[in-house]
């Protein structure tokens, strides 16, 4: 009987249940929840926070006048270009190649460095990182013995050292990456290639990279997902200082709501953060299904 | 190519590859050096008098054990939380089909892609609307929430690999659909779900935004937030004691984290984030 039919369909997808209200009260719901919060005067304290009232486009409005928030989308884009597409991406394909190369001994200490910047937690890096660029830090001493003059790098270049720091910290998973999709070339592919006379760099160029060129769009796009969303190392390194000199997205949306208790204008901040990952994220699903068979 | 010719290029390639994985190296250097030096600053040195002082000094309830506990709550009740409704989504989606299967495995796919940080003032909104803001058990949840997409990914590729002929035989011999989850599914998927555990685990004992927008008394906050307060409130920064606490505090996820690549944790791991 159809009925029953359908009912047992329903039953069979039940255990689906505790997992989808977990996803949709706590990721769905927050998303929906900006557009409405950022249609309001929500302020962290006081007589906003409890009764906000809705003020329309006045935030974003107010978001396209706001000096910063140019700033904040060229500091962002910055940001990601620098440390994730050129930095990480190039810099972790790099190391995989010449992994491949290297004896064992050296590919096995060089990766297990690389990924320890990675794996230790989120806040302990960037203590690392400020460190490493303060003042008196390691950087300036090395520097130092080289006789070029002290700096204050988290003063007077805050993004080249948060972009420096943010590639230090995430090449691991674009080399971790990299070497999953070498592995998978055909050796018979680049020794061919080596009969009929192609010098390494010829290799690479013709037969690696286009065989591995769904990982590379894949990677692409993940560390950008994943740059397009680092506040830890900004804050602890710079704070988004000096004068919002590092201020990206995420830091901004952060400052607007919780320093100046604007709540709903951070989540306009936020919104239009959200709206750009989304455009990511369904560039990065489509990518997918054309690279599924 | 003659051998020399391969054993020179060969050296070439190591020493770049170790200038590099120096480079590194160079940022951890003073969390080491700097937490058995008495008097650490900022700068790398080799310390005049080494010693533990530093460890010592954190050693006591309310710096570390507190904040330690606080973090193995949130990360074990992640991974739990996370764990049971990933397997109990996973299995259906693994074993029927149905039109719907499709559009959900990439819908929360899709989720996976929002920033997680863009979404920390909406839900620091909605956690004061619903009143839960300073709970441990909520933002248990919301951790578990955000980490859910990829596990059920993972879950369901380590599920799709067990043959489904292994449970019609059971179901032949008159074992319910649960029961051929609990005795023949779940010990075949068994290391997988170690390694997705894991993996919430380090990403949860790690995670500094979410409990420091979410939690906010002292008493509930976990590590990596007490960690924060420890360097920007004390006035002068006791450096040495904040590079001994960031060890004390990286071990348990270094340790996870080697158990994890040991087997084929890399390639298996980055196969359910990759290759989707």
């Amino acid at each position: 009987m159809p009925a029953s039919h359908r009912t047992r369909q329903v039953l069979r997808y039940l255990p689906v249940l505790p997992a989808a209200v977990l996803l949709l009260v706590f990721l769905a719901g927050p998303v929906l929840w900006a557009f409405h919060a950022s249609l309001t005067n929500a302020g962290l304290t006081g007589r906003h926070a409890r009764n906000p009232e809705w003020v329309g486009l006045d935030n974003y409005q107010r978001l396209l006048q706001d000096p910063v928030l140019p700033l904040s989308l060229a500091l962002t884009v910055l940001f990601v270009a620098g440390s994730a597409i050129l930095g990480q991406n190039v810099l972790g394909l790099a190391l995989a190649v010449l992994m491949r190369r290297a004896r064992p001994v050296v590919s096995a200490t060089v990766g297990t460095a690389v990924v320890a910047a990675w794996v230790l937690p989120e806040i302990v890096a960037a203590f690392a990182a400020y460190a490493f660029f303060s003042r008196d830090g390691t950087l300036n001493q090395l520097l130092g013995r080289l006789g070029v003059p002290e700096t204050d790098w988290l003063y007077t270049v805050p993004m080249a050292a948060v972009i420096l720091a943010n590639v230090w910290r995430g090449t691991a998973f674009s080399m971790l990456v990299y070497r999953s999709a070498l592995s998978g070339v055909p050796g018979e592919l680049t020794e061919a290639a080596q009969m009929d006379g192609a010098g390494a760099w010829q290799r690479l160029a013709f037969i690696t990279l286009p065989v591995i060129r769904g990982s590379i769009a894949t990677n692409l796009m993940l560390v950008t997902l994943q740059t397009l969303a680092v506040f830890t190392l900004i804050w602890v390194m710079t704070a988004g200082g000096p004068a919002n000199g590092s201020t990206t997205l995420p830091v901004m949306a952060y400052q607007e709501a919780f320093k100046f208790g604007d709540i709903g204008y951070g989540t306009a901040v936020a919104t239009v953060l959200i709206l750009i990952g989304a455009v990511f994220g369904a560039a990065y699903l489509r990518l997918l299904r054309e690279q599924r068979p | 190519m003659t051998a020399r010719n391969v054993l020179a290029r060969s050296t070439w390639v190591d020493v770049a590859l170790l200038l590099t994985g120096a480079c590194f190296l160079l940022p951890l250097l003073w969390l080491v050096l700097g937490s058995v030096d008495p008097s650490a600053g900022h700068a790398v040195k080799v310390p005049q008098q080494p010693g533990l002082d530093n460890f010592a000094a954190v050693l006591t309830p309310e710096l570390l054990f507190r904040p330690l506990w606080n973090s193995l709550l949130l990360s074990a009740g992640t991974g739990l939380v996370t764990l049971a409704a990933a397997v109990l989504a996973a299995y259906p989606l693994s074993r029927y089909r149905s039109r719907f299967t499709t559009p959900f495995m990439y819908g929360i796919l899709f989720g996976t892609c929002l920033p997680i940080t863009a979404i920390m003032v909406p839900v620091y909104g909605l956690f004061v609307q619903l009143r839960l803001l300073d709970s441990l058990p909520a933002t248990v949840l919301f951790l578990a929430a955000t980490s859910l997409p990829m596990a059920i990914w993972m879950t369901r590729n380590f599920m799709d690999a067990v043959p489904l002929a292994l449970e019609e035989a059971a179901w032949v011999d008159g074992a319910s659909r649960l029961a051929g989850l609990r005795s023949i599914v779940l010990p075949l998927v068994g290391p997988g779900l170690g390694v997705v555990f894991i993996f919430v685990f380090i990403q949860a004992w790690g995670n500094f935004f979410v409990p420091f927008v979410l939690l906010l008394s002292e008493g509930r906050q976990p590590a990596a937030v007490s960690i924060f307060s420890f360097f920007g409130q004390h006035g002068a920064v006791a450096y040495g004691q904040l590079a001994a606490f960031s060890i004390l505090y990286s071990v348990p996820v270094l340790a996870l984290y080697a158990i994890v690549a040991r087997g084929s944790g890399n390639s298996l791991a980055l196969s359910g984030a990759v290759r989707g």
